[in-house]
């Protein structure tokens, strides 16, 4: 069965997954990193456990070079994996990802002002290009975004003093000669320290962080507002859009999501819960209040219904790597649109049209307003989106050709082929085929990510993160 | 320090055995690695003192080699060791030994704070000077061109600002080598070097051959001017400065003018705004006749920008600009090209324009002159004291100087009146307080009768506003308007009201007082203090709030430099005696403090701990030599 790829044919196949196994199964929970060992070979009994909503994973981003892949979860924590040389133990695997660092980057603090809980949840994390042999990375709950240095350190200085190698004092009347340390090598420590805080300028809650061309500035969009920051300065930032109505009672859209544009530092887009964008050149004015375009598809008045709002409104939107399109995503389906084209999108993928008809139900709990993501492959010829029942989609521009894949731990296996999965809709269902009716909502994928360079995609799946890679015979 | 003194001292230090002079040494090398970051500062900002100890071969071989891998400490450690080594060429031996300070500070110039790498490219520079010729090309150079082809582009911004030093001082060879790396670096492919590289070209166009000047600089220039990033543009708007002083006069039509026309009307706002404020500077460099037929009519198009930034930082340089013009023709090109805009941004949309240009506006009528000041630009003020705005006002008030010279303040006044009372009742604090910091400037502007008649009760007024901060701006004028005009005058006017007050039944007034006489009494004489002054403060003494009364004690404390010796003893003393014993215990320890008559400094907390140690091990004397001299007074 071929996988998709952008025109060449390959079949994914399963590299690893990470964090407990399931609602029920998990690992030793003696502490986080444990549970992010690598499961895959392990033959430990697994204990019986519950899922902890902490560890939910709300981001997941590889850095430019795609040598480290990011998580961000429901408690706060950044979970770095690194990719490992290949192994000469398993040959038969190219380089994995390992845990590289684990830091807590943000607590749970209360706002006494407004009498209001700020939540630790990472909602985005995005890495800068890198600048020195650190790594640095954005990361952002709701109010507050954070400047996180990853560096690694090999050695360690020697030699003291006042007290002698075993950590016993000396007579410090006794001192007859000066000592200077000596740096001795030691075994690799990585450490993430906290660079810089942005906080203070987000009345509502941040929903994109995205870093600038220029390698200076980046953004931060709310509800309502979108931030430009400069990345060495904490005490101040500009508000290039402001949306909020002088009257509350008249909002009728908010910003759900925004970003830079790769290469033009003075574009970014911002996408509403109309289902419209808007590009805006930061040249033209220092407010960007006017947009420069606006992206918008005629409604089809055949199809409206109660639901057309909710489901028109963009929950993700991502520029292609080589900055002609921008991919959006609404809750049925993903438009690929040229800049150059404002009036319609030049791609239509449907992600999931057979939930059309569950509308009413997915009102009623809830799922009608979950956050899915989208990602476009290295060369933008393929593009990504998570489902319901831990399914995942995939689009081959070229061929048109799609396909659906599920997250699950029955395939997880090294080295296993990904079976295609299929959802019935009518009556008669066929042999490999799963019913609408019997898809299970509570597992959803909202945050995936490919690789840069590679045929390497993460997909997180509540507290797990699968990590699938094309399969090389 | 002198070059022969480092030696010697070293020499005493390390030839007596066990010598306990060692120890504080010991402690400060201990502490460049205690987890205590004011600790490790404190450390790393007596690094000469450990040098010097360990003798410049000890520095050389041990303590350099561990300072070049010290760079995962805070910035603010980094920070301080990055500029130490800017002066360490002695420790080390002098300029022959020089080039060893050249790691550790390559090592800094390629941390990702910003801050840090300036600072260690800031002591690169400065040891650039004392290397010799041969030890440049050796040692320097090889530096320069392993930072400029680093992986990172953080060393690549650091080697934009080591061109220009070592250029002038290299063979012909290494300079064309040099020349090239610029090259490479102004079309590097992160817009972090191009942008480093584009801030450092007028300064390395300074240092090359005027030849090279035309040939290379011009081509990079204009590159750089017309980059696909407005963050780049933008920085060689001010590179266009120094160029265009560089060229002779006939070239600058050919090889800047196009770039600067192209900038100032460059599609993003952010270039435009940075031609604005870099106008001056850029009509000084063109010279008058380019400024006749291209300046003017590009700072009309500023001042007129669709932008409001741009047309704010333009109004900004509307004074300056105008000064600058050719005297042959300048009254005729300001009437006639940029008065007519001033005019428009006097009624501007936006409140920055607007207060931009009042800052300014008062330095045009000295260059125009009492009639055209009179007709033109009379109006124009009258209407920005009218404005809606309280900035616009307040920065025209502010510089009411200027139009006094040229017309005299008269002229104003009718309208100036009603500005400043609107100001002084202006609902929010701070306005407020800005009007407060104009008045005795004011009162100079407008002289004694005039402020007697309409502006004393506003200051007197001050004095009892709901916020603290005006009320004590408010004594802070009193005393200006003092000095201003005479003790007599205070006497009269001021010194009844203010002593007047103590009676108020609101004891926040009644300390206003006291605030006010703390002020004063210094600029109203002994007489005044002495006779009207302290009574009124001694009868304080009495006064039902504690604080009240212990602002009696610090009163005393305070006017009494200024009272006369008998007084103090017969009348001050037995109250601050009497006030030692009161009830409230604040109340008692400033009356304590105001008859021993001293403050206690605490010492800097973060000497402390070194000091407090040494102190316990008995011989605070022997390190005092390693704490800064006030902590040493303060607590031997």
């Amino acid at each position: 069965m071929a996988g998709v790829s952008g025109g060449n044919d390959f079949q994914w196949c399963f590299s690893q997954v990470k964090g407990a196994i399931d609602e029920d199964v998990a690992e030793d929970f003696g502490g986080y990193v444990a549970s992010l060992e690598l499961v895959v070979g392990s033959d430990r009994v697994p204990d019986v456990t519950v899922l902890r909503p902490s560890d939910i994973i709300s981001t997941v981003e590889f850095n430019y070079s795609g040598e480290l892949l990011a998580t961000g979860d429901k408690g706060g924590r950044v979970v770095i994996f690194q990719h490992e040389q290949e192994s000469k133990n398993r040959p038969q695997l190219r380089g994995e990802y390992n845990v590289y660092s684990t830091f807590q980057s943000h607590e749970p603090e209360f706002d006494y002002l407004k009498s209001l809980e700020i939540e630790e949840k990472i909602n985005k994390i995005r890495w800068l290009p890198q600048q020195n042999s650190a790594h640095f990375l954005l990361s952002t709950n709701d109010k507050t975004i954070k400047l996180w240095k990853i560096s690694e350190r090999d050695k360690r200085a020697e030699g003291y003093n006042l007290k002698d190698e075993e950590g016993r004092l000396r007579d410090p009347f006794r001192i007859s000669s000066l000592r200077v340390p000596v740096l001795m090598p030691m075994d690799l420590m990585v450490e993430a320290s906290p660079r810089r805080i942005f906080a203070n300028a987000h009345t509502y809650h941040i929903n994109s962080i995205s870093v600038n061309s220029d390698h200076e500035t980046y953004l931060s969009a709310d509800d309502l507002r979108i931030n430009l920051w400069h990345l060495e300065i904490t005490d101040r930032s500009f508000n290039i859009v402001d949306i909020k109505p002088a009257n509350m009672e008249e909002l009728t859209e908010v910003i759900t999501a925004a970003e830079c544009h790769p290469h033009q530092c003075n574009v970014f887009v911002y996408s509403s819960s109309k289902g419209t964008i808007r590009l805006c050149d930061m040249r033209a004015a220092a407010l960007c209040d006017r947009h420069s375009k606006f992206f918008e598809e005629p409604e089809d008045p055949s199809s409206r219904s109660f639901f057309s709002e909710i489901i028109s409104s963009i929950s993700d939107v991502k520029f292609s790597h080589s900055g002609r399109y921008m991919m959006t995503r609404d809750y049925l389906s993903v438009k690929v649109w040229d800049l150059n084209m404002e009036n319609r999108p030049v791609e239509t993928y449907q992600v999931h049209e057979y939930l059309r008809s569950k509308l009413c139900s997915l009102y009623e709990n809830d799922c009608i307003f979950d956050k899915f993501e989208c990602c476009w492959n290295g060369s933008d010829s393929a593009i990504m989106t998570g489902s319901y029942n831990n399914f995942f989609r995939m689009f081959d521009r070229n061929t048109r050709r799609d396909i659906t894949l599920e997250a699950s731990r029955e395939s997880s296996k090294p080295r296993a082929t990904l079976k295609p999965r299929k959802v019935s809709t009518g009556g008669k269902r066929k042999k490999d085929e799963i019913s609408v009716d019997s898809l299970d909502f509570n597992k959803k994928i909202l945050h995936t990510a490919w690789h840069p360079k590679e045929n390497v995609i993460a997909v997180a799946a509540t507290n797990n993160l699968y990590i699938f890679q094309d399969k090389i015979n | 320090m002198s070059e022969h003194s480092g030696p010697h001292h070293t020499s005493k230090m390390a030839g007596a055995d066990g010598d306990d002079s060692l120890y504080p040494i010991a402690v400060l090398i201990d502490e460049l690695r205690n987890e205590d970051v004011q600790l490790r500062l404190n450390s790393i900002k007596k690094l000469s003192t450990i040098a010097l100890a360990l003798g410049v071969e000890r520095t050389r071989t041990e303590l350099l080699p561990f300072l070049t891998d010290t760079i995962y400490d805070e910035d603010e450690v980094l920070l301080a060791l990055a500029e130490q080594l800017g002066n360490f060429t002695m420790l080390v031996g002098g300029p022959e030994y020089v080039h060893c300070l050249l790691p550790p500070l390559e090592s800094l110039a390629t941390v990702e704070e910003t801050v840090v790498r300036d600072k260690a490219v800031e002591s690169l520079r400065k040891i650039s000077q004392e290397h010799s010729p041969v030890d440049l090309e050796v040692h320097f150079e090889p530096l320069v061109k392993r930072l400029a082809s680093g992986d990172w582009f953080t060393s690549r911004t650091s080697a934009c600002g080591l061109f220009s030093v070592c250029y002038p001082r290299v063979s012909s060879t290494v300079k064309a080598e040099i020349r090239q790396h610029f090259r490479t670096l102004c079309s590097d492919d992160t817009p972090m070097v191009r942008r480093a590289a584009a801030s450092k070209l007028g300064e390395f166009a300074k240092v090359l051959e005027l030849d090279y000047v035309k040939s290379d600089i011009i081509s990079l220039f204009t590159a750089l001017a017309s980059d696909e990033q407005d963050s780049v543009r933008l920085l060689a708007v001010e590179a266009c400065v120094s160029i265009a002083t560089l060229l002779p006069q006939e070239d600058l039509e050919t090889l800047v003018m196009p770039t600067l026309r192209q900038a100032a009307e460059d599609k993003s706002w952010r270039v435009r705004y940075m031609v604005a404020d870099k106008f001056s500077e850029l009509q000084k460099a063109v010279g008058p006749e380019i400024t006749k037929n291209d300046l003017v009519p590009a700072f009309q198009n500023l001042l007129k920008d669709c932008e409001a930034e741009v047309r704010a930082a333009a109004a900004n340089k509307v004074k300056e600009f105008c000064e600058n013009l050719p005297e042959d023709s300048r009254e005729q090109i300001i009437m006639t090209h940029i008065l007519p805009c001033v005019k428009e941004l006097v009624s501007d949309t936006n409140q920055h324009v607007k207060s931009a240009l009042a800052s300014v506006i008062m330095g045009l009528s000295t260059i125009l002159g009492k009639d055209n000041t009179v007709e033109h630009l009379l109006p124009l003020f009258l209407a920005q004291l009218k404005d809606e705005c309280p900035e616009v006002r307040l920065n025209i008030i502010s510089n009411l100087d200027c139009v006094n010279e040229v017309i005299g303040i008269r002229q104003l006044s009718q309208s100036l009146l009603p500005a400043i009372v609107e100001l002084a009742e202006d609902a929010k604090w701070r306005v407020r307080l800005a009007i407060i910091e104009y008045m005795p400037l004011l009162a100079g502007q407008l002289g004694v009768e005039f402020f007697d008649e309409k502006l004393n009760t506003l200051c007197m007024a001050w004095l009892i506003d709901h916020v603290y901060a005006i009320r004590e701006a408010a004594t802070c004028n009193l005393m200006k308007l003092v000095e201003k005009f005479g003790a007599e005058w205070a006497q009269n006017t001021i010194v009844p009201k203010v002593l007047g007050m103590a009676n108020d039944p609101n004891y926040l007034h009644r300390m206003t007082t006291l605030f006010c006489i703390n002020a004063l009494s210094e600029a109203c004489g002994q007489d005044i203090t002495t006779k009207q002054m302290l009574p009124v403060v001694l009868k304080m003494s009495n006064d039902q709030v504690a604080n009240v009364r212990f602002n009696v004690a610090k009163s005393l404390q305070k006017i009494g430099p200024v009272l006369d010796s008998n007084a103090l003893q017969s009348e001050v003393k037995p109250v601050l005696e009497k006030l030692a014993t009161d009830t409230d215990m604040d109340v008692k320890y400033f009356a304590q403090e105001a008859i021993s008559g001293k403050l206690v400094f605490p010492p800097p907390a973060a000497e402390t701990s070194l000091y407090v140690r040494f102190y316990r091990s008995g011989k605070p004397d022997d390190h005092a030599v390693f704490l800064s001299s006030s902590t040493v007074l303060s607590l031997a």
